[in-house]
């Protein structure tokens, strides 16, 4: 024990309550921008993965986009598929290794734009994966961009005046889509905007892991992000502006659950 | 139930049906795939008898679409699977980012291509029109499948297990390029011998990382230059290798003055030229390049010192042809005949295009 500080302090023996994922998460600098959600749900992941000792059964497939690396941080096996097919690569691996668990791992563009089709029927055919599904409503790593859950009115690069949705349609709520699927066995819009809210993501991710066991279908986990680089605003900002703008569009809960 | 077919007792059987059943017997882990004309019977025939062999433990999944089926592949080979995926010209196209892909980070797997007539929708009789994307890499970068074109469908079982042992040896994809008449057509066929095909879990797959072992990673993406361009020697290396594989086949070339040279379909016909000529007394003879990449171009440089000229004859609007001016390197004429569109060359046409050809050297020489 370190030496007391003053005369009359009592003897405590203190609780470790938290401590980082020592293995499964790499100890390195995130490259993301500052404020950014993805390395907070790259932490939990791997805080998942280390807590249900799953490591050497976990396979990750990485995306394209600003979490292409994601193989950087997160220690275990992984595959980094080509843009908006996360979900198919995710397939043909747990198709040839049903017992273990995989997981994917995508963003807003690469999952509800370009790799739609795939979306739906990996939900629809009921893989037993994780989908982890990041929507910021922008395309971060080509440098801010609409993207297919940009919001009504939100500028962009591409939509520089707003997002004109008699000109390219609404912002796309994939989750409440894919929750009508047979297939979808847990379906949840989560968020990382405060730290009640990482705990709840936390909660989710574990369930889904644990579900996967069961063989039941797919786990879709939506986290509700920021992009403050994108959204050209501080990261106290980008968070108000969650708040304010994209809960009101993509309200968090849990939108299929398991019948008990 | 059928009764067990001996593997020295011949079948009659569909090309696409014995191709089938050669990955069934080369104990393939998975097949995805996505129905397209003239090629439909693989999956049909996979997803027909493969629950007949439970203990063979084959996952048969149609997807979506082709750009499903290849990045069901790239999954499942980076999990150390053998796979094998078909289809037919435009659903190849589709595939082809897949592929790029699937080379750059080395996973050994099988693709069939059985060539409709293109392009566009084009038709759904045989061509050989997909030379060109097939033995040039087909995606983007630089990067080379290993191609082997069978000419019977003998050889549509064969080139199963020969185009598995190549992938898995070189870490590379493979792609049988058949076209429609080979898929359709029915002829003898003796089956390759079931679980004749070792099979060995690669170290580099994902499968969960070994306890206290590395982590696993399949990719593709090198965003540095300078590590992305030594990526690219790697495989320039690899496929220096290949060339040692170099498969062909040579008729009557002994005394040859004229050379035809064909693969696949058309190759089956020019062996009837080949009779032809000889019958009215133009020694021809023919080359046959079973593997398309790598390409015997050593071989026919070799006979281009004895013969007077080549002619290549192919089902499209003339691809390899380029490939054999490349190998000859001026050294003799190189003419071209060909048909497309799904049509098919008649052995006689062929012949009068030759003996034209050879009647104006004469004439010139």
């Amino acid at each position: 024990m370190s030496e007391k500080l003053y005369l009359d302090e009592p003897e405590i023996e203190l609780e470790e309550v938290y401590c980082r994922p020592t293995e499964a998460l790499y100890d390195v600098p995130f490259h993301y921008c500052p404020g950014c959600g993805h390395s907070v749900v790259h932490r939990l992941l791997m805080e998942v993965v280390e807590e249900l000792g799953i490591q050497e059964e976990t396979i990750g497939v990485a995306p394209v986009g600003c979490s292409v690396f994601a193989y950087h941080y997160m220690n275990v096996d992984m595959q980094e598929a080509a843009h908006g097919r996360a979900s198919a690569v995710a397939t043909g691996i747990k198709r040839v290794l049903p017992d273990k668990y995989v997981f994917s791992y995508q963003g807003d563009g690469d999952l509800a734009a370009i790799g739609t089709a795939e979306t739906i029927h990996t939900v629809n055919r009921g893989e037993n994966i994780l989908m982890v599904f990041i929507n910021n409503g922008i395309y971060g790593m080509t440098g801010g961009q609409m993207a297919p859950t940009t919001l009504p009115g939100q500028v962009t690069s591409t939509s520089p005046y707003g997002r004109d949705v008699s000109l390219v349609g609404s912002p796309l709520k994939m989750t409440e889509l894919v929750a009508n699927l047979p297939g979808a066995y847990y379906v949840t819009r989560q968020s990382v905007h405060n730290p009640n809210a990482v705990r709840k993501l936390k909660k989710a991710l574990t369930k889904s892991f644990q579900y996967q066991k069961l063989k039941k279908g797919t786990c879709f986990v939506e986290v509700v992000s920021n992009c403050p680089s994108g959204w050209k605003m501080t990261p106290v900002e980008s968070i108000k502006y969650i708040e304010e703008h994209m809960f009101p569009y993509y309200p968090v809960g849990d939108i299929k659950v398991p019948k008990e | 139930m059928e009764k067990e077919i001996r593997n020295d007792e011949p079948r009659l059987m569909k090309g696409n049906d014995a191709l089938a059943e050669a990955a069934i017997r080369a104990n393939i882990d998975a097949y995805f795939g996505y129905p397209i004309t003239p090629q439909s019977e693989v999956i049909e025939y996979l997803t027909r008898e493969v629950p007949n062999r439970k203990e063979k433990n084959i996952v048969v999944l149609q997807a979506e679409s082709e750009v499903a089926s290849i990045n069901m592949m790239y999954g499942a080979a980076g999990a150390g699977a053998r796979v094998m995926t078909s289809s037919s010209s435009p659903g190849i196209s589709l595939m082809q980012e897949g592929l790029s892909y699937i080379a750059a980070a080395q996973l050994p797997c099988l693709v069939v291509n059985v060539v409709r007539g293109g392009p566009g929708l084009g038709t759904i009789q045989p061509s050989q029109g997909d030379y060109f994307q097939a033995t040039k890499g087909g995606g983007h970068g630089d990067y080379r499948l290993i191609v082997l074109a069978p000419n019977s469908v003998q050889e549509m079982a064969d080139f199963v297990f020969e185009g598995f042992k190549l992938a898995e040896k070189y870490r590379n994809p493979a792609m049988i390029l058949s076209d429609g008449a080979l898929g359709q057509m029915m002829e003898k066929v003796y089956l390759p011998e079931d679980n004749s095909l070792p099979k060995n879990i690669p170290d580099w797959a994902t499968r969960g990382k070994p306890k206290g072992g590395k982590q696993r990673v399949i990719t593709s993406l090198h965003i540095q230059p300078e590590k992305m361009e030594q990526i690219n020697h790697e495989l320039l290396a690899k496929y220096e290798l290949l060339q040692s594989e170099v498969r062909f086949e040579e008729v009557s070339t002994e005394d040859a003055e004229v050379l035809l040279v064909a693969f696949g379909l058309s190759s089956r016909i020019c062996q009837k030229v080949v009779d032809l000529g000889r019958e009215k007394g133009i020694k021809i003879g023919l080359l046959r390049p079973i593997t398309l990449y790598p390409f015997p171009s050593k071989r026919l440089n070799e006979l281009a010192d004895q013969v007077a000229l080549m002619m290549s004859v192919e089902m499209n609007a003339g691809q390899m042809v380029e490939d054999v001016k490349l190998a000859v390197n001026g050294k003799v004429p190189v003419f071209f005949k060909g048909r497309m569109g799904g049509m098919i060359p008649t052995p006689e046409e062929i012949l009068q295009s030759l003996e034209d050809h050879f009647e104006n050297i004469k004439v010139v020489g």
